[in-house]
């Protein structure tokens, strides 16, 4: 057993033994699914707009290499410096020679999983840095020293008492019970923090090849923070990011919104072409772009699960997942949480180690039917839990799957086996079975009939 | 109509009054059934578990067992998506692939079959007693179903219809899932069935006998009095 | 270190040499950009100038941002002079633009305009920014803030409250529109920077409350004049 797949089968049974827990993340999802309900009502047709959403993102997937050079040809003309990594020690070591050139002491970062996908933060207070995180959540987060519980909201499974608790603690404010003072703390504290950085490191939701822009959806205001005051921004951006046309923009911005928090458009969508230009009142000096490919590239080859680069980390398949509201983010163990992290997990991180995640599903479509540019994404843990057997399957499965085969091939062998089982049942309920085990310790099996159907068809027949 | 029923394994073996109630409504309405008694499973728990080989096989002996029927109708949405949506996968670059398309055509889920191709949503079932409906995932997200079964249960005398919260999430079956994830799948269960309870209904129906196994074995193990049965046997009550 | 972004490409190229298939469109007018197929499926964008002007206004509300009709510039002055006294502001800090310097200098309290060499912390310290914007998206409920027309990045997300003054007329329909105006105004050479702003900064980070003001303004008003 892999060390992933021992510690999701330690955490997912601790998180969904924890009722109060799993009641929490329902009722905070439950706003939610109103306002998203809300607002997808006002689309004249959802499922057409999602139809258009999905070829935007496979018309820049499908001719990305053409689509990164003209984004890295205009990012450059207007005066931005783009960085390729072909891993993360490599996006990680270009993001430090930045920080080293500029000089740099404080780092303020706004949200960016890729960031957390490199173990970035690690690295920079590594060499010194201090690095404080901006978004609310990942403020939080930070001080817990935790992952993101989702990469959306990265907080969402807390409490507001034990955010208080923790404000107390490394901030020094009075305890509260609400949360608008929990998050004015915050503000308080953040703010003078953005002034004073040197450096500012963002991700990018996408990269728009026809101007060469960079944009960025937030709701805090963080990002634009974080992209206005410091004298040098860094965006860290996989290469999946890049979209074809501005325009597509007017199709992906508020489809993003709606579908992962249920608003018309996130409250800031911008769009960062350079640093500051002449003229400009403000803005930083330099304006770097690390594209990572950290095996992306892997997964670009496999046509029939391309379409997970189209994702745009919305969260919606999060969500409506159950398993992800019944153990939450942190079982997972990931970068990505959810349906999608256990789609993307196997490709990024190696199917061996992570597969178990594809196998962690009921395969109940609800993440498909959620997802806004329509990622096929349950079907896709069908087809990694077929690599997985092709590539790393275990002989004793291999036999057993072989020998289901077999009997399903010869139905008087599968007729004999059935009565088998229903006259044995009695006796096998109490031996320590694979499966009905497992089964058995908290869901009764019905008392099996004395004949099965077959047996019974004849009797039926005028 | 001449009716092929295709019964799933586990109906075979462990719910043989599912298979048999959908005969009874079929014949009820004038059609001919039979049962072809070469088939076994449609190969979905080796599919599910990667092992689309041996899948593969299962497909292709069913497309033999079920060649020239006219229709297939099966009462379990699960096993109809296997065969309708990933038959055709399993069977991507094979030389039958455009028989399996074939298959998937013609053949229905119980509730399906009636209101979709034979436009019937009455079929003179009585039973009294409040209902709840629950949605398998197969039959909700891979074969679209929604309103058939509901048309079907609003037009049986007596019965009540009353709808849950939590109506689109899933029961936490999933074939394997259910044993190899037994924690995720209770909680699962857990927060289906206490939907369900919440409703009052003294009647679980649906159109997936798997789901009906994991739902009425939680039920069961709570000591919850609701009764779980298939769509196919309300409408066969009288 | 140079080789990186070959070695990216190369692997690119090898691993698109067998394409995906187009995804299914329900559409028949399957041909065009995505965004001309999603046009007509987005949310409303308003089809008349009066029907713009009313959803804009129901928009701004849902996003707990103040909506402000004045008729004409005199009365945009008063309504921001009204505010800035009933908020007590001691300080706004604005921009070089004909309509933000008029609302300005009507103001019961010291303005000055961000420029070149502006302090950041005297940003910081002032009560309200104000700004003009490139346009107004019905749609959405966005207003849209540039670089380069109105008053750099900081002004409009760094002071706890935002003014925009704008013209009935840079109202449009949806983004697409907005692009197009980008486009026009300002061609081959974007401005650095280009923000959709749509309702005063909030987060939901603590228990999915929503709360406003997180770390950019916590009001928004709209001056429209006309």
């Amino acid at each position: 057993m892999s060390r992933p797949l021992r510690r999701f089968l330690h955490d997912a049974t601790v998180a969904s033994a924890d009722a109060p827990q799993r009641d929490f993340l329902r009722k905070a999802l439950g706003g939610y699914y109103a306002s998203r309900d809300t607002q997808k009502a006002r689309y004249r047709d959802w499922e057409h707009a999602r139809d258009a959403a999905a070829l935007a993102k496979w018309e820049a997937v499908g001719d990305l290499g053409r689509h990164l050079a003209d984004f890295t040809a205009r990012f450059e003309s207007n005066g931005g410096k783009v960085h390729w990594a072909r891993d993360a020690a490599e996006a990680r070591s270009i993001i430090l020679g930045i920080c080293r050139e500029a000089g740099a002491r404080a780092i303020i970062k706004s949200k960016c999983m890729t960031t957390e996908e490199i173990h970035l933060n690690d690295a920079l207070e590594a060499e010194g840095y201090g690095v404080v995180e901006s978004d609310l959540g990942e403020f939080i987060q930070q001080l817990r020293k935790e992952p993101p519980f989702h990469f959306v909201f990265p907080c969402m499974h807390l409490r507001r008492e034990v955010i208080s608790d923790l404000f107390t603690r490394h901030l020094g404010s009075a305890a509260t019970d609400s949360p608008e003072e929990l998050t004015m703390i915050a503000r308080r504290h953040l703010r003078q923090l953005y002034v004073d950085a040197d450096v500012g490191i963002s991700g990018a939701n996408f990269l728009v090849a026809e101007t060469g822009q960079v944009s960025i959806t937030e709701n805090e205001g963080n990002a634009r923070l974080t992209c206005a005051l410091p004298r040098v921004h860094i965006a860290l951006a996989g290469i999946e990011k890049v979209v074809a046309r501005l325009d597509d923009l007017s199709v992906l911005l508020p489809m993003l919104a709606t579908a992962g928090a249920g608003q018309p458009m996130t409250c800031y969508n911008t769009l960062y072409a350079g640093p500051r230009a002449p003229g400009e009142a403000d803005g930083p000096e330099a304006f770097h772009v690390v594209l990572l490919d950290n095996r992306r590239t892997a997964l670009l080859a496999d046509p029939e699960q391309r379409d997970s680069l189209h994702c745009i980390r919305c969260g919606a398949c999060l969500n409506v997942c159950p398993i992800f509201k019944n153990i939450g983010g942190l079982a997972y163990g990931t970068t990505y949480q959810g349906p999608i992290g256990s789609v993307l997990t196997p490709h990024l991180r190696g199917l061996k180690n992570w597969n178990h995640l594809s196998g962690a599903s009921s395969l109940c479509g609800a993440c498909t039917e959620a997802c806004p540019v329509r990622i096929d994404l349950h079907h896709h843990l069908l087809r990694n839990r077929r690599n997985a057997v092709r590539a790393h399957g275990g002989a004793v499965d291999r036999v057993f799957h072989r020998l289901l085969g077999w009997v399903f091939a010869h139905p008087r062998v599968f007729a004999l086996g059935g009565s088998l089982f229903r006259r044995t049942l009695p006796l096998l309920r109490r031996l320590p079975l694979p499966y009905l085990r497992p089964w058995l310790r908290s869901r009764d099996l019905p008392a099996p009939p004395a004949r099965s159907f077959r047996e019974q068809w004849k009797d039926v027949q005028p | 109509m001449r009716v092929s029923l295709f019964i799933p394994c586990f109906v075979d073996q462990l719910a043989p009054r599912v298979g048999l109630a959908a005969a009874q409504v079929i014949r009820g309405l004038g059609h001919e059934v039979e049962f072809r008694e070469a088939q076994t499973c449609c190969g979905q728990p080796s599919f599910n578990a990667g092992h689309w080989q041996v899948a593969r096989e299962s497909a292709l002996r069913a497309l033999d067992v079920f060649r020239g029927a006219e229709a297939v109708v099966g009462p379990s949405a699960s096993c109809v998506a296997m065969m309708r949506k990933f038959y055709p996968e399993v069977l991507a670059g094979h030389p039958r692939l455009e028989e399996a398309r074939e298959l998937g055509a013609r053949t229905f889920e119980f509730g399906e079959f009636l209101v979709r191709r034979l436009g019937v949503t009455d079929v003179g079932a009585r039973l009294e007693g409040v209902a709840t409906y629950h949605d398998g995932c197969h039959g909700l997200r891979e074969l679209g179903l929604r309103a058939e079964a509901r048309a079907l249960l609003g037009a049986v005398r007596g019965l009540r219809l009353v709808e849950a919260a939590e109506g689109e999430t899933c029961c936490g079956f999933g074939g394997l899932f259910s044993v190899k994830y037994p924690m995720i799948s209770t909680a699962m269960a857990q927060v289906k069935c206490e939907a369900l309870a919440r409703t009052g209904a003294d009647l679980v129906v649906s159109s997936d006998p798997s789901c009906l196994l994991q739902i009425g074995g939680y039920l069961s193990r709570e000591g919850k009095a609701v009764r779980t049965v298939h769509l196919a046997e309300v409408l066969a009550a009288r | 270190m140079s080789d990186a972004r070959d070695d990216i490409m190369a692997r690119i190229r090898e691993a698109l040499r067998t394409p995906a298939p187009r995804p299914h469109l329900r559409s028949e007018s399957a041909a065009g950009r995505p965004s001309a197929l999603a046009r007509p499926w987005l949310p409303d964008p308003g089809e008349t100038l009066e029907s713009r002007l009313a959803l804009l206004a129901q928009n701004l509300a849902k996003l707990k941002a103040q909506l402000v009709r004045a008729p004409d510039m005199a009365a945009a002055r008063s309504a921001l002079a009204a505010l800035a006294a009933e908020r007590g502001w001691r300080s706004v800090a604005t921009h070089a633009h004909p309509d933000t310097r008029e609302l300005a200098a009507a103001l019961p309290c010291p303005s000055w305009e961000v420029d070149a060499a502006f302090d950041k912390q005297r940003l910081e310290a002032s009560d309200a920014g104000l700004t003009s914007c490139l346009a107004i998206v019905a749609q959405t409920g966005s207003i849209l803030v540039t670089s380069a027309g109105d008053g750099g990045r900081s002004l409009s997300i760094l002071p706890h409250v935002h003014v925009v003054v704008a013209r009935v007329d840079q109202v449009t329909g949806d983004l697409a529109d907005a692009f197009e105006l980008v486009r026009s105004r300002h061609g081959g050479r974007l401005p650095s920077m280009l923000s959709f702003i749509t309702g005063p900064s909030r987060t939901g980070d603590i228990e999915r409350i929503l709360v406003l003001g997180a770390h950019g303004p916590r009001e928004l008003v709209l001056i429209l004049v006309g």
